[in-house]
């Protein structure tokens, strides 16, 4: 079926690629922006979106986010996390290949693919896997996870067997022009921790990881990918001076990007000084000048995007002490208004702060999509910016009801999300 | 921290898990309540019903015959009846978790737990969800805190130096990185206000930012040890050899064993501790162990009455009597 002609009239339209922020109206044919301002010529619309008050945005991209589907289910579904994003402005997912099994064969992407496509909700990309079973040891089929559809190639949170394994895989995954994306982390300087190493680990006798176990990791890759000229992205930094090296890596010239998730901007260490296993993350979380150096690099754009490193887990995945449980929180419903509440803060200016969730992700993931150009494909968020909400485990709509954010006040609802030029979600009176 | 969970709406004490987040006023109550429990087991008949009807689970996840047979045998002299279960991940490999064991033993109407277990938090975890009669006892998690022990070597420094921690320098020598007991030490010491407190261990034993936990650091054990009243050493685990973290047991007995000639940077009365077992030759060797300023035995004595002292307070005797009554 066609998909209708719409109109989204008198809202706060703010694209940071096309330097628009304006109240103007804007027009969708078929699954493309047709214009923005004045309809064009002959343009008829069948649905008419009333969204004065309200701001229309690009639909969010999501560089990272765990389904759990295939293979643990009991914690999501692409179905419920595809959903919940719809619900969240989010209209395309990039979820890495750590699921059961791992995504290291074109069969894998495309029953991500089809369970996705079955839904009228949000659009899922994925990562292939860098080494088979992301083992470490050998390397994945990459041309043909490529072919089947992967826009990347990543290990995931698992090691690699060794740095000559590293820079064979980046040396292949440059041969097909793919992007490798990375963890940096040191693993035998992270073995065993579950809290950044400082204050609060030394007070709570919790096995610390190091700033080092990033940061040498990072130095490490640098290296290889200076070696080996393969376009790599790292996922999730954490530390502030990690940030410096890219910056700097960056200027070098490096075919390097970079981005964080949104705990590391909100919680530090502190925040798990009582054993709460809401606050369990890997890579941890770190020290107020970290964050302050993550916020610098998403304000300069060192950082091109942030996301919202979505774990969705079971609740007996954090029912358990500390280092024995689960790390990662549940993060779809609160990417869009944790990522306003950076610019209502004043930390990021509005355009700085969407364009890290919505063209930022699609340039790393070379997507044609996070902009409202005309002739671009019609995903578009209508959120208030005006609305409240006070976030409870019962009121995420994702199926896990992991985070640590509970009780928090939230800016902005979702109204409107659309994909493709379809609505794919609509806020019930 | 766990202030809030330890101590109950009447500000008595509900759970033990930690000394951070106690008060200077409780932890004298401990050990002036230990004191009053030492005459008992001084006497001939080395009981007293306080507990008389209630049910204790030793409930360990990590192997410790000493620290288990204080508790036990401190539980017996109150009158409570005691089971002793030694997990030893057997629950957990069948499948079942940490919260399925205590919901089982709960409903064999427990009345407290004694809890010994690799992770540090799980005394708090456990405390978190008992049920509102059940009081928990920390006895060691992790690298985190083993709030008896550490009141117990309280007890020891206050029988042999009296009251006033004000005018004391102690020097706690060895792993602190590791070690759950130099945690409780250290918040217990500066909770009784101790006039210097030093930590000597060479960097790979010393935590990040262990200043912030109010000690001063020593690399070299000669320094360390100066004009000190009291030394606790600690034990070192033979794996840290293995772990890179030393290079042999050789070297660090040259650099920080306790020994008769390195004792004399102390002060003459300077009582030595360790909250053993000791690596003789390792930490320390023999003559300072066995020799006249060595109060270990007595620490260990020492531990029956401060674990009476602490079960019964945390599991308030006088109002379960007007429960009965």
């Amino acid at each position: 079926m066609a998909e209708p002609n719409i109109h989204i009239r008198g809202g706060h339209l703010v694209d940071p690629t096309n330097g628009i922020d304006d109240t103007t109206d804007l027009y969708i044919a078929g699954s493309r922006i047709a214009a923005i301002g004045e309809a064009p010529d002959g343009f008829s619309a069948d649905i008419t979106l009333e969204a004065s008050g309200l701001h229309v945005i690009p639909g969010l991209v999501d560089l990272c986010a765990r389904l759990r589907d295939p293979g643990q289910e009991h914690k999501a579904t692409i179905d419920s996390e595809c959903r919940a994003a719809a619900a969240s402005g989010i209209t395309t997912l990039c979820c890495p290949p750590d699921t059961t099994p791992v995504v290291d064969t074109p069969a894998v992407v495309e029953l991500i693919r089809h369970r996705a496509s079955q839904l009228d909700a949000t659009r899922v990309v994925t990562l292939g896997a860098l080494t088979r079973g992301l083992q470490g040891t050998h390397l994945s089929e990459m041309a043909a996870l490529k072919q089947a559809g992967c826009v990347g190639v990543s290990n995931a949170l698992k090691p690699l067997a060794s740095t000559q394994i590293e820079r064979r895989a980046f040396e292949y995954a440059a041969t097909f022009d793919l992007t490798v994306f990375l963890h940096a982390d040191d693993p035998a300087l992270s073995v065993d921790g579950c809290l950044h190493e400082g204050q609060v680990s030394t007070r709570l006798g919790l096995r610390g990881i190091p700033e080092a176990a990033e940061t040498v990791a990072v130095a490490r890759d640098l290296a290889l990918i200076q070696q080996t000229g393969v376009r790599a992205h790292f996922c999730r930094l954490t530390t502030e001076r990690a940030v410096r090296m890219v910056a700097r890596a960056q200027f070098d010239g490096l075919p390097v990007s970079a981005d964080t998730a949104i705990p590391y901007l909100y919680l530090t260490d502190l925040d798990a000084s009582e054993f709460n296993p809401d606050f369990h993350f890997i890579p941890p979380l770190r020290t107020q000048n970290d964050r302050a150096g993550l916020i610098t690099g998403l304000r300069d754009g060192t950082l091109g995007a942030l996301c919202s490193d979505h774990q969705p887990h079971e609740a007996d995945a954090k029912l358990a002490p500390f280092p024995a449980t689960e790390p990662g929180a549940s993060g779809i419903d609160t990417l869009l208004p944790l990522t306003l509440k950076l610019a209502q803060d004043e930390q990021l200016t509005l355009s700085e702060a969407i364009a890290r969730v919505t063209c930022g992700p699609a340039a790393i993931l070379n997507l044609p999509c996070g902009e409202l150009g005309v002739g671009r494909v019609a995903d578009i968020c209508i959120f208030d910016a005006g609305a409240h909400w006070r976030i409870t485990p019962d009121n995420l709509l994702s199926q896990g009801k992991n985070t640590p954010f509970n009780g928090w006040e939230m800016p902005a609802q979702v109204h409107y999300t659309l994909r493709d030029g379809r609505i794919i979600f609509t806020r019930e009176a | 921290m766990s202030a809030n969970l330890q101590i109950g709406e009447d500000g008595r004490l509900r759970h033990f898990l930690s000394i951070e987040g106690l008060n200077r006023g409780l932890l004298t109550e401990i050990l002036d309540t230990a004191e009053s429990f030492a005459g008992v087991t001084e006497q001939s008949v080395k009981k007293v019903p306080l507990l008389r009807g209630k049910t204790i689970v030793n409930l360990f996840f990590e192997a410790s015959t000493r620290t288990r047979t204080t508790f036990e045998l401190a539980a017996k002299r109150l009158s409570a009846d005691v089971l002793n279960i030694n997990i030893n991940a057997s629950s957990a490999v069948k499948g079942e978790t940490l919260l399925d064991t205590l919901r089982n033993l709960e409903a064999m109407h427990i009345d407290m737990f004694v809890v010994r277990h690799t992770d540090s938090g799980t005394a708090n975890f456990i405390a978190s969800h008992v049920q509102p009669h059940v009081s928990v006892i920390n006895a060691g998690d992790g690298r985190h805190s083993h709030p008896t022990q550490a009141m117990l070597d309280m007890f020891t420094i206050r029988r042999e130096k009296g009251p006033d921690f004000g005018r004391l320098t102690v020097a706690i020598v060895g792993d602190i990185a590791h070690s759950r007991v130099a945690r409780s030490q250290i918040h217990a010491l500066n909770l009784l206000n101790v006039g210097d407190l030093r930590v000597v261990a060479p960097r790979t034993l010393i935590p990040a930012h262990v200043e912030s936990l109010g000690v001063r650091v020593f690399h070299d054990l000669q320094e360390g040890l100066r004009d000190a009243d009291v030394i606790i050493m600690l034990r070192l685990q033979r794996e840290r050899m293995q772990g890179a973290m030393l290079p042999s047991e050789h070297e660090y007995y040259r650099l920080y064993g306790l020994t008769r000639e390195r004792l004399t940077n102390a002060k003459p009365d300077v009582t030595v501790m360790h909250p053993g077992p000791i690596n003789r030759g390792v930490e320390m060797d023999s003559q300072v162990a066995d020799g006249p300023r060595s109060v270990i035995l007595e620490q260990v004595t020492y531990g029956i009455a401060t674990r009476m002292a602490v079960m019964s307070m945390a599991m308030h005797p006088v109002s379960s009597q007007e429960n009965h009554g």
